[in-house]
């Protein structure tokens, strides 16, 4: 028995399952603490599935609050930034590109030091350690609590950020330190934002995982908790507190994820039909195409692993406007679709409205919508069904039709099969989806590094990076036996000698629960 | 001409344009390059015309991986070393800077040397686009030597290179490049104002600003491939241009062979007429195929940008399932002179097929 929880901006969703089974869900408002609308979320399914705590045997849970938190500049901390790496990038201090306001908030005080590898692994310049000492008695004076470390090629070989890790909690015990070899990718600047971004919720991230943990022990569930991250993998919840960032588009993940399980299609599109937008995203062997681009959270460019997502202006609040043509979004009336939509006694023509007078959904009270004219209807319907299968078919790279599955509240707009699709799934528990791509989550392992061919071999190579890759996901508690490579990536570098490729690998296996 | 900081974000868009998928992403080049303005001021632009017959030029560039160059990016002093050096060796005092290759990252480096130096920048290159190796310059085609040349990495070590030709050039260049860890400046064939106003692709500093204008432009405007294409019309060099096909990335393939990384993407119409485009690369994009119909070939210039924003995409950017247009454009009339093609036409990256124009095989 399991439970999985997705904490959004507006709504707590629970699931509980037994095994591949639904036994209950339930959708809660999100408290102001987070943890009561855990807490009453999740009193719900096990009264409604009428299971005890103590057969819960693992909770998974997906959130947004890092990113909300972080897009607003809340709760954030000022990070002393260390940067491992002269004499290079001197030209190019940290935090040179980030929104004034932001910088403002998260900014406490920088240091270049000497430091850092070479493409290979060889050592670039010979760590300064009395530099970073001296950086570490000033951060220590100036009441610095979250310091990030970033390192020339640092994802190649991780031993000085480690190091400067080591002088640094020496001198500031109780300081919170990013490593930014841990966030994963080549390109220092991006990297060291993360770093920074990550730094900053520290403080953040042991409060909400401490309520997570509150309202697990509230419910008297002893279970471990686990929490999930961009690629649809799971974090414990020791290492969210360190690196929160990794949680910053489980969203959309989760919710990808939730769809494949519940229709079973491990090669498909995914539509997530909300009140105000539709992420649309696409399936590959069961989990979400990533980004290649750098990505911009709160206008800061970071470089990490993100679900590709494209997202239209539609939903279930969607404003439908007839002249001078019919228009649909991506003006929303969001949350006070309850209110505003004709269906609920409101004044707004919605999305909602639409689907109800044309026949094919049912809610609210429908002789609001009477009066719509019936030609007005059918050309809005025409719309909106003509707005998801453009998106559809940016999303999609190749000709050949594939499956559609739709989730979320919204997908009540939709009645129609979709140009380029096989089929369009709309699957039992839809509005709950994220709860469930979050309660299925595996725990994953990566490798991301410059492999010579010459030296090795490309099969070698290839061998050395899965099997590592592996390791890190039983290392992280996958059953061995379930371990797959779900994603490998070759790039030669150019211009650099001797076949030197660099791969990137990912691992995921079912947790062993 | 004049540069202002707030040009900066067109002028890299436009770089990356001229860049032909490779050149490096001026991402980088354009904070150092900000940085620099920031710190000692914008430099001043001059146009070719008005440099004087027997001022000396120095040119300023990254060498190195791009791979290598987002994570080491520069020191700024190495740059400063390298023009340092090039004088001592030459006993020549650079009146002015300029670009060698407009596209990609290094249309930035020149601004950020010429800031820290405090000198005058010079508004042409050695291409008008990018290519991979020293030698693929206007300037070596009609007789300037690359060499001396100055090659300096971020811990000031430096290197002058004297070689036999600008082949041999290269390859010392580049093996020097190697030991240093694959992210070094360089300053190459150091002229003379004659030598730029004779040899030189001119106003190349203008053109990467107004092309990056026109795309924005056209976003405003609702079609920035449009307003994008209905500029390049209007320019000395790039007016025959067109959109060579219209479609989504299918396959992406990487191979080394002969130590070259060679590309294919391939491109699948959206129109569902079952069209498709081949584009085979190394660094830059070299020949556009539609089915058996060669549609551009190098010099020519091959750009592939978003089809709904024009942003354009390198090639290590390439990915499966992009909507993407491919753009041909004509390179200036001095890239393709019978010398010009010697050096850096087809038979240069190996492909066995004569250049044509864009204009002659799209009949513009």
């Amino acid at each position: 028995m399991r439970i999985g929880v997705d904490v959004g901006g507006t709504n707590t969703d629970a699931v509980l399952m037994d095994g591949a089974k639904v036994l209950a869900a339930c959708k809660m408002p999100t408290t102001k603490n987070v943890s009561d609308g855990i807490v009453n979320a999740i009193t719900k399914i096990l009264k409604d599935g009428e299971v005890s705590p103590a057969d819960v045997r693992a909770v998974m849970i997906g959130t947004t609050h890092f990113t909300n938190a972080f897009v607003q500049r809340r709760e954030l901390l000022h990070v002393g930034i260390l940067r491992l790496a002269l004499p290079a990038s001197r030209a190019l201090p940290p935090m040179i590109d980030w929104p004034k306001d932001i910088a403002d908030a998260v900014y406490g005080s920088h240091y270049l030091v000497k430091g850092g590898y070479q493409y290979d692994g060889r050592i670039n310049s010979e760590l300064d350690e009395d530099a970073i000492i001296a950086a570490a008695r000033e951060m220590k004076v100036a009441g610095i609590r979250a310091v990030s470390i970033s390192g020339v090629f640092s994802p190649v070989n991780n031993e000085m950020e480690e190091r400067a890790a080591e002088i640094i909690q020496d001198i500031i015990p109780d300081v919170a330190i990013t490593l930014s070899c841990r966030l994963g990718r080549i390109g220092l600047l991006e990297r060291e934002n993360a770093g920074i971004m990550n730094a900053a919720l520290a403080d953040l991230a042991k409060n909400v995982v401490a309520s997570f943990r509150s309202a697990l022990a509230d419910l008297n569930i002893t279970a471990p908790f686990y929490i999930s991250q961009n690629d649809g993998t799971l974090m414990q919840a020791s290492q969210v507190e360190k690196y929160p960032v990794l949680t910053f588009s489980s969203g959309p993940t989760n919710s990808m994820r939730g769809a494949a399980y519940l229709s079973g299609a491990k090669d498909a599109l995914v539509a997530d039909i909300g009140g105000t937008t539709t992420d649309i995203g696409m399936l590959s062997n069961g989990f979400p195409r990533e980004s290649s681009i750098a990505v911009d959270i709160g206008g800061v460019r970071t470089n990490f692993r993100m679900p590709d997502v494209f997202a239209l202006g539609l939903g279930g609040g969607s404003i439908v406007e007839a002249d001078p043509d019919v228009r649909v979004g991506p003006q929303s009336v969001g949350y006070r679709l309850l209110e505003d939509a004709l269906v609920f006694g409101g004044d707004t023509v919605t999305s909602s409205d639409i689907a109800v007078a044309a026949g094919y959904a049912d809610f609210g009270d429908k002789s609001k919508v009477q009066h719509l004219a019936p030609d007005f209807v059918a050309k809005a319907v025409d719309v909106i069904h003509a707005i998801v299968t453009d998106g559809v078919d940016r999303m999609k790279t190749s000709a050949a039709e594939m499956p559609l599955i739709l989730v979320g509240g919204g997908s009540v707009l939709i009645n129609r099969d979709i140009a380029g699709t096989s089929e369009v799934i709309i699957p039992e528990n839809a509005g709950v989806a994220n709860a469930i791509g979050a309660s299925i989550a595996q725990i994953g392992g990566e490798v991301d590094r410059v492999y010579s061919y010459e030296n090795m071999g490309r099969e070698a190579a290839i061998e050395a990076a899965k099997q590592e890759a592996k390791d890190n996901a039983i290392a992280g508690g996958a059953i061995p036996e379930t371990v797959e490579i779900i994603d490998l990536e070759e790039l030669p570098l150019a211009y650099v000698p001797g076949g030197s490729v660099r791969l990137r690998v990912k691992a995921a296996g079912d947790l062993k629960i | 001409m004049k540069l202002q900081v707030t040009d900066m974000e067109d002028l890299a868009r436009g770089a990356a344009f001229l860049g032909t998928g490779g050149g490096g992403d001026p991402y980088i080049g354009r904070l150092l390059a900000q940085a620099a303005i920031g710190e000692f001021g914008m430099p001043e632009v001059v146009e070719p015309e008005d440099v004087p017959d027997d001022a000396t030029v120095f040119t300023a560039a990254m060498l190195g991986a791009p791979t290598v160059l987002i994570e080491k990016a520069a020191n700024g002093e190495d740059i400063d070393l390298a023009l340092k050096r090039l004088s001592q060796r030459t006993g020549k005092t650079p009146d002015y800077i300029m670009p060698i290759e407009i596209g990609g990252l290094n249309s930035m480096i020149p601004i950020l040397a010429a800031a820290r130096a405090g000198l005058p920048l010079i508004n042409a290159d050695g291409m008008g686009r990018a290519f991979p190796e020293i030698q693929m310059v206007t300037f070596n085609v009609y007789g300037i030597e690359p060499c001396p040349a100055a090659i300096v990495d971020e811990h000031l070590n430096s290197a002058i290179i004297e070689a036999n030709g600008a082949k041999q050039a290269e390859d010392l260049v580049r093996a020097v490049a190697i030991q240093m860890g694959l992210s070094t400046l360089v300053s190459v064939y150091p002229m003379t104002g004659k030598d730029v106003k004779a040899y030189g692709v001119h106003r190349t500093l203008t053109l990467a600003l107004e092309i990056g204008r026109a795309i924005r432009t056209g976003r405003e405007s609702g079609d920035p491939v449009a307003s994008l294409l209905s500029y390049l019309r209007t320019t000395e060099y790039y007016n025959k241009c067109a959109v060579l096909f219209d479609g989504k990335i299918t396959d992406i393939r990487r191979e080394t062979t002969r130590g070259f990384a060679i590309g294919h993407c391939d491109v699948e119409a959206l129109d569902g007429s079952g069209e498709t485009m081949n584009i085979l690369f190394q660094n830059e994009f070299l020949i556009a195929k539609k089915g058996d119909k060669t549609m551009t070939l190098v010099p020519d210039l091959i750009c592939v940008v978003d089809r709904e924003t024009a942003e354009p995409i390198t090639t290590e950017g390439l990915k499966y399932g992009q909507r993407i247009k491919v753009i041909g454009v004509s390179a200036a009339a001095i890239m393709r002179t019978p010398e010009s093609l010697d050096v850096f036409g087809p038979q240069a990256f190996g492909i066995d097929e004569p250049f044509t124009t864009i204009e002659d095989l799209n009949n513009l």
